[in-house]
Order: C-alpha cells, then sequence, then structure tokens
C-alpha cells in the first residue's frame, strides 16, 4: 500500500477502533521545519493498547508518539509535541535529511 | 477530536467533497469548513486559500492558533484513448493517487480486460466529458491521435478549468490540430494549455516510458506551476 492511501485509511481505522469501544488518539504534522520525513497534515491513529496506523516522521518519532498518545487517551487534554529529526535518526530510516516536526495529539472523544 | 466530528469529515470525504478540518491548537476544538461556502471573512478566506494549494497550514486568527488540515477530494485522470499507452499510464496515475477514467467509444479497445479495476466509458468523447465535468483537480490526457475522437475531447476540456490537459502526436500534429480547434472558436491563449507534444523529453520510446514522461509533466504541473 503506498503511503497516500495509508493516509487515507488513518482516520477511518481511527472512527473503526472508536466503534469498537478503544480508547483512540490522533496525532497530526501541523508544522515542519527544514526537510521532514512526512508533510504537513500526515496523521497516526493510536489505540490505548499501543496500536498504530500511519505515520508522522517515517519511523523515528512513531514510538515517542504513541507514549504521548496513550497518555493522553489516559488523562485526556491535548499535547503539541516537537521533535527534532536528527540527521542520525533521518538516516536509520533512509533519509539523508535532517528537520523538525511539530506534532498536535488529541484525543477522540 | 469529537466523535461525531470525525463521522462528518470521512462522510464528506466519502462524497469526495472538499473540507477542512479547522483545529483550535490550544484547546483542541475542532470545526469543518468548506472552502468557496462563505463564512467568518479572514477565516473563510484561508480556508479557500488553503484548499486551492492543496496545503494545509497553521494560521493565527483573532488571537488563536488555529491548525487547517485541508481534504481534497482524489486528483483524477481522464484518458480519452484506450490505446496502448494509455495502460501503463492508467496504473502510474493510479499508484500515484489519480482516480482515473478512460474514454474510448471503441469497447474493444476501452474492456475490463485491457484496464481492469479502472472505470471506463464508452460514450463519445465530447458526451463522456461533459458528463465527467474536469475540474481544477483533473489531468485530461487525449491519446487517440484521431481528430474524430480527440478533438470533442479537447473543445469539452478547454471549456472547463482542469490543470493539466496534453495531447499526443508531433509538432506537426499539433499545427493541425490548432488550426481545427481555432476553426471553433478556440483562441491563442486557450489553445496554449494543451501541452503537446505531451510529455517530458526524456527521449521516451516503449509505451511506458512514454507514460512515465506524460505522468512527470502532469506531476511537475500540479507540484510547481500551481503553486
Amino acid at each position: 500500500m503506498d503511503a497516500l492511501k495509508d493516509d487515507e485509511t488513518v482516520l477511518e481505522q481511527a472512527a473503526a477502533w472508536k466503534t469498537e469501544g478503544k480508547g483512540v488518539a490522533l496525532a497530526t504534522v501541523v508544522s515542519t521545519w527544514g526537510s521532514s520525513p512526512r508533510p504537513v497534515g500526515s496523521q497516526l491513529a493510536i489505540t490505548g493498547e499501543g496500536n498504530f496506523i500511519g505515520s508522522v516522521s517515517g519511523g523515528c518519532i512513531e514510538g515517542a508518539v504513541v507514549h504521548e498518545a496513550r497518555q493522553v487517551i489516559d488523562e485526556g487534554g491535548t499535547r503539541m509535541l516537537t521533535y527534532g529529526v536528527t540527521d542520525e535518526m533521518a538516516w536509520e530510516v533512509g533519509l539523508a535529511c535532517g528537520g523538525t516536526v511539530e506534532v498536535f495529539v488529541e484525543p477522540v472523544e | 477530536m469529537k466523535s461525531d466530528l470525525l463521522d462528518r469529515l470521512l462522510a464528506d470525504r466519502d462524497a469526495k467533497r472538499a473540507v477542512v478540518l479547522v483545529t483550535d491548537l490550544d484547546n483542541g476544538g475542532g470545526e469543518l469548513h468548506y472552502p468557496g461556502e462563505g463564512g467568518d471573512g479572514a477565516l473563510a478566506e484561508a480556508v479557500a486559500a488553503a484548499a486551492r494549494a492543496d496545503k494545509s497550514r497553521i494560521i493565527e486568527h483573532e488571537g488563536r492558533r488555529l491548525f487547517l488540515n485541508v481534504n481534497n477530494p482524489p486528483l483524477r485522470m481522464v484518458i480519452c484513448g484506450a490505446v496502448h499507452i494509455a495502460q501503463p499510464l492508467s496504473r502510474m496515475a493510479t499508484l500515484a493517487g489519480y482516480d482515473v477514467t478512460v474514454v474510448d467509444p471503441r469497447a474493444a479497445f476501452a474492456s475490463a480486460e485491457r484496464f481492469p479495476g479502472l472505470a471506463l466509458s464508452h460514450e463519445w468523447p465530447d458526451e463522456a466529458m461533459e458528463a465527467l465535468g474536469p475540474d481544477a483537480r483533473t489531468a485530461v490526457v487525449t491519446l487517440t491521435h484521431d481528430p474524430k475522437l480527440d478533438d470533442p475531447a479537447l473543445l469539452v476540456t478547454l471549456r472547463s478549468p482542469a490543470f493539466y490537459i496534453g495531447s499526443l502526436g508531433s509538432t506537426r500534429t499539433h499545427a493541425k490540430r490548432k488550426e481545427r480547434l481555432s476553426a471553433e472558436g478556440i483562441d491563442e491563449a486557450n489553445f496554449a494549455r494543451i501541452h503537446g507534444p505531451i510529455g517530458l523529453d526524456i527521449g521516451a520510446k516503449s509505451p511506458a516510458e512514454i507514460a512515465v514522461s506524460i505522468m512527470g509533466e502532469i506531476t511537475e504541473t500540479l507540484r510547481r506551476k500551481l503553486d
């Protein structure tokens, strides 16, 4: 499945998880500086158990975002997360670039 | 985000309606806005501009920090002429995220065997184009080489805001096309919207290579020239 189609199914999956009664949060890239792997608007949907679909970085920060998202599901409220994607991290996911992303995390209520 | 807001957003996307989700980044409150359908002045303008550029972004509005998340309907491509080049081109365009329709009144050409899983139209090209209604997120490509089929498609397309129009054929073929369309009332500036000979000049030879050059030119037009 290509990246574009994956993006298109993130919200559908979030709604489906919600219907199943799961705790769900959405993480959205709201701004980027420099070269960043995923464009503004890219999304990740996360469940309380830590399952997720989509991407906000191409792999470098998903783990940290999932961790924050689970806290948002438990505690409510929203969070703005800022990550510097270092050259080294970017290199590990196959992107020879650096950049910064701002990710907004909110619960689906 | 509220569950019912998410459901409405998904319903709009299913209906292929352009919608912008506006989220207040300070309190998480969300609203759906429809570009070009009125509403509060400055915000409605920002919503319309973001949708036009197909770019989600943060704006400052009345002291609030708002995130505009653009959900535009899928890009569309209409290919007139179910010829050999149309086979790889339709597959590449599908991969690139386009909803593709292949138009050819010759049912043997536009067959499900040759174009599995694709929308096919066997109407005459002008009727097909009228029905499809190319918009500003539609690319139209004519590939038949046959003025009887290509010209009617072009005449309808040139009255639409299609963001890309391309026609297969040599420089000489294109010059003759210009004479014919000009006799039908297409002026110089409008005719200039047609990319002909079609595609980037990369020395493409095989049908798949020519499809790459066409897809490259469409991508360049969409991503570089519309901004």
